[in-house]
């Protein structure tokens, strides 16, 4: 009984998993076509956020749960990514120094 | 038995959790290739980060009970519920001092 239980789990981790990796692709494919930078970097940001949940389900779905150290390590440097992006966007450069 | 009976709640109920966060995820995602605006789209992207991880994370931690894989997506649902709003907000701000206009429809403008 358990044992169908834990195959349960893993198809329905499976179809999540898919579903965000269709997520994916469509913040992908407006990261192209995007017609400002902001979009890009709102595609990038939600980028970052579904690998993380990829990840997270992935941790359970092969049951090594140290994974999920990867996804916070992955978390942190996508928001520090996107602040830097549009830190770079408002100034123009790195040294933030001359704020508007 | 009670407690293989209280096992399969927690199975349906994550599953219950997972599934609609799941789907939320696809709808966002939906959203974030169709909406016509930049706003419009920011606002579905800021739905998959709070209901689609929030709810993904959540099931996750009901199916695997009170262990270390809990606590490290506990602090990772956190860490989102604390980032992506500020995330979004900086975006927002950003685009409208760069002069990103908000599509209108004229016809309704002087209305309200």
């Amino acid at each position: 009984m358990l044992e169908l239980r834990e195959m349960i789990w893993a198809g329905v981790l499976v179809g999540v998993a898919i579903s965000v990796l269709v997520t994916l692709s469509l913040a992908f494919f407006r990261a192209q076509m995007g017609p400002t930078v902001f979009d890009r970097i709102l595609a990038l940001n939600m980028f970052g956020t579904k690998t993380v949940l990829l990840i997270c389900v992935i941790a359970f779905w092969s049951g090594r749960t140290d994974f999920l150290d990867l996804a916070l390590l992955f978390s942190l440097m996508s928001f520090i990514g996107m602040v830097a992006v549009l830190r770079f966007t408002t100034v123009g450069n790195f040294k933030g120094d001359q704020l508007p | 038995m009670i407690v293989d009976l209280l096992g399969w709640i927690v199975l349906l109920v994550s599953i219950a959790l997972v599934c609609t966060g799941a789907f939320c995820s696809m709808v966002g995602g939906l959203g974030l290739v169709r909406l016509p605006d930049f706003y419009a789209r920011l606002h579905s992207g800021g739905i998959t980060d709070t209901a689609g991880a929030g709810l993904i994370l959540f099931g996750l931690m009901v199916y695997s009970g009170f262990n270390l894989a809990t606590l490290k997506l506990m602090v990772i649902l956190v860490f989102f519920l604390i980032t992506s709003p500020s995330a979004c907000h900086a975006l927002a701000r950003s685009a409208m001092d760069h002069g990103v206009k908000p599509e209108v429809d004229e016809a309704t403008v002087g209305e309200s």
